[in-house]
């Protein structure tokens, strides 16, 4: 008979060339800035709730006027921490754009918890007309990509610092940015010193707001990952302890055979 | 069956069935299931590799019990199609498993899919009298593949709109019917709403005919018999053991194995199989700096990047899986398993790297470098089966095979 482990190594050759591909790409994309040691990644990572709840306060103060969430529901937040009263004294400070009055003209009303997040433009004309030409990206999924968008938001959002003395921008309203692509971004530095107050008492520095709305980016476009892990490791358990009995039932059926 | 390897599991009391004696006189399916999963006699030196059919057959399931539930709150239209599922992701009660199942799941059919592939390369399976197996098989691989890409486009991100985008330019790139045909296929000169709709309804729809061909392709196996590492037909029943228990506590712990896979891949490396682009939704103004079809379909990508003219390309691309088909016939020697064909052997490795190598030009195609290397494999890749297979056999020293699937010796 065949040697079973020469044919499991034999697979495994397999595999790993396989493997060979997505590592190459990793080694090709790796990023030439600063890499933070995010709550979130790793088969444990976790949000910091309080992180997230604090980077939905910047975004809010801070983004909200370009960037919309637009696939997010109020309700959605209650999977940052927040109980649906908190949300609802929240939602009431929103305006909605709700159909319109018979004149014509555009009726607002104070938002409620089955309401999308608001948008910033009523359409992508409008959006383009006022940021250089660019429509501000929406922040559903903007956070996909785990470590590496993080890290890459965090780049963007602290990048603004020394634009080199002989940098012009080639179109109005294009400022320098180290990390964007092509160090012109339509976007000015969105974060200052104290732009928001936090609740908690944490110091609003430009670095922590950065941290904290990059953690709510990477919230909102990963909103299961906590629970996804937490009843992932107990399926694991589970399985592992399934694959010990249908090894020792495979080893007991086949003992009687040479 | 002469004699029963089992008799305590034949014993049918002869007491109060009847109701299912009343059904086995009408429809043995009783009598059916025991004859084809029970005493089914099966070559007693099966390795790991004869597993990944029963596992194929698992993960055919998973994927109609978690598609079943999607197509539920998924709305085929590009207005609201991301946006549905973004509401299975967010808002539907356990959406986020379910297609996180899904996704893990495709891609895990097409790993074993092509693992059960190669073992038929590698041990000759599809040499008399299993041709119809291999065919079916190929069959089952160009459905599902379809299914695969249709799938891709119902999230209609970016990826989904410009891969479609791929095939349709693929399809126009036919002399003469190409501009025509790629109307008919795909409802438009670009992907529209339509072609969503189709690709839906393809994609549900042909879950079920490959069902149907699964039937096909395990009759036809259940009618020859297993082959085996060793390439030669058992003659007596010691060399063979029942499919229950042996098989089945055999196929278990693979299938086991295959789930471990899964739950890693969907509960703690999801982003490993998605590509961020298409979480933004289908912009036909906007083309991606990086196409890139899945992981899967790179190979086939590949050749189209490295032919400069489109309806070549297409050809070859299509070819190298439609040349399977031919393998019954292009292979001459009378050897199946490849354990005795040295040379053979160093050729499939070959043809594995050159099928690898062909992905990774697919996957960095703009990297010019590459390009000569690509077609390197790319003429290995038919070489392989346009040469090599017809001619090897001749060169191969004559070997002695075992004369019994007992046979300890014999074997290198
Ligand atoms: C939906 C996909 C498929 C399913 C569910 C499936 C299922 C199975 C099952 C249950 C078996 C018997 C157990 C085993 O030998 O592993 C089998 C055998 C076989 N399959 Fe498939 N199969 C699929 C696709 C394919 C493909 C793509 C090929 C390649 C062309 C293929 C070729 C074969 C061959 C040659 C055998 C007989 C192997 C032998 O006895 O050595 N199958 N398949």
């Amino acid at each position: 008979m065949v040697k079973p482990i020469k044919n499991v190594s034999f697979l495994f050759c397999f595999l790993f060339t396989c493997l060979f591909i997505p590592l190459i790409s990793y080694a090709q994309n790796k990023p030439a800035y600063k890499q933070y040691p995010w709550s979130f990644t790793g088969i444990f990572g976790n949000y910091d709730l309080s992180s997230v709840q604090r980077g939905y306060m910047v975004y809010r103060k801070a983004c909200a006027s370009c960037h919309s969430v637009q696939y997010m529901r109020y309700a959605d937040l209650q999977q940052m921490g927040l109980t649906l009263d908190q949300i609802d004294k929240i939602a009431k400070t929103d305006q909605i754009l709700d159909g319109k009055d018979a004149s014509g003209k555009d009726l607002y009303r104070a938002a409620t918890l089955v309401d999308y997040l608001p948008a910033p433009y009523s359409n992508q004309l409008m959006a383009k007309s006022v940021n250089a030409g660019k429509v501000p990206l929406d922040f559903s999924r903007y956070g996909m990509g785990m470590g590496q968008q993080a890290d890459y938001i965090m780049a963007i959002l602290m990048g603004y610092q020394n634009p080199p003395a002989d940098f012009k921008p080639d179109q109005e309203g294009m400022v320098y940015n180290q990390y964007f692509p092509g160090h012109q971004i339509a976007m000015r530095s969105p974060l200052t010193k104290d732009g928001v107050k936090y609740a908690d008492g944490t110091p609003a520095t430009i670095e922590q707001q950065a941290k904290d709305v990059t953690t709510f980016l990477s919230w909102t476009a990963h909103p299961h990952l906590i629970e996804r892990h937490r009843i992932g490791i107990m399926v694991m358990i589970y399985v592992a302890f399934i694959a010990i009995l249908t090894l020792l039932v495979k080893r007991k059926v086949w003992s009687n055979v040479k | 069956m002469t004699q029963d390897p089992e008799p305590h599991l034949n014993q049918v009391s002869s007491k109060k069935h009847t109701f299912s004696e009343w059904i086995e006189k009408r429809f043995p399916v009783f009598s059916t299931f025991r004859r084809e999963y029970i005493q089914f006699p099966m070559p007693r030196n099966l390795n790991i590799w004869w597993a990944f059919g029963a596992v194929l057959c698992v993960t055919l399931l998973l994927m109609l019990a978690t598609g079943i539930f999607l197509a539920l709150s998924y709305t085929p239209s590009a207005e609201e199609a991301f946006a549905s599922i973004e509401m299975i992701e967010r808002r539907v009660p356990s959406g986020w498993l379910l297609r996180s199942l899904h996704m893990a799941g495709s891609n895990l059919f097409l790993v074993f899919l092509y693992l059960h592939l190669f073992r038929g390369l590698y041990y000759g399976s599809y040499k008399n009298p299993r041709e119809l197996v291999w065919l079916s098989g190929l069959l089952l691989m160009l459905m599902v593949m379809m299914t695969a890409f249709a799938g891709y486009i119902l999230p209609w991100g970016q990826m989904s709109y410009w891969a479609a985008n791929v095939v349709i330019q693929a399809i126009s790139s036919i002399p003469f019917i190409g501009e025509g045909l790629a109307h008919w296929l795909m409802g438009g000169s670009s992907p529209s709403d339509l072609t969503l709709h189709r690709y839906f309804v393809l994609h549900f729809a042909m879950a079920f005919f490959i069902i149907a061909v699964v039937f096909i392709h395990v009759i036809c196996v259940h009618v020859v018999k297993s082959n085996n590492p060793k390439g030669i037909e058992p003659k007596t029943k010691e060399e063979t053991l029942p499919f229950y228990p042996y098989y089945v506590a055999k196929d278990g712990v693979v299938i086991v194995g295959a789930i471990i896979l899964l739950v890693l891949l969907a509960f703690f490396f999801p982003d490993l199989l998605t590509n961020s682009e298409n979480y933004t939704p289908a912009n036909p103004l906007e083309t991606p700096a990086n196409i890139a079809p899945e992981w899967y379909f790179l190979p086939f990508y590949g050749i189209l990047q490295l032919i400069p003219y489109k309806f070549l390309g297409l050809l070859l691309s299509v070819g190298s899986i439609m040349v399977l088909f031919a393998v019954p016939w292009l292979d001459r020697s009378p050897i199946k398993s490849a354990n005795y064909r040295p040379l053979y052997r160093i050729a499939l490795f070959l043809l594995v790297l050159s099928f690898v190598m062909l992905g990774i030009v697919g996957k960095y195609h703009s990297h010019t470098g590459l390009i000569w290397l690509g077609r390197l494999a790319l003429f290995y890749y038919y070489a392989h089966f346009l040469l090599i297979l017809p001619f090897s056999a001749r060169f191969e020293l004559k070997r002695t095979l075992p004369t019994s699937l007992l046979d300890e010796k014999g074997h290198k």
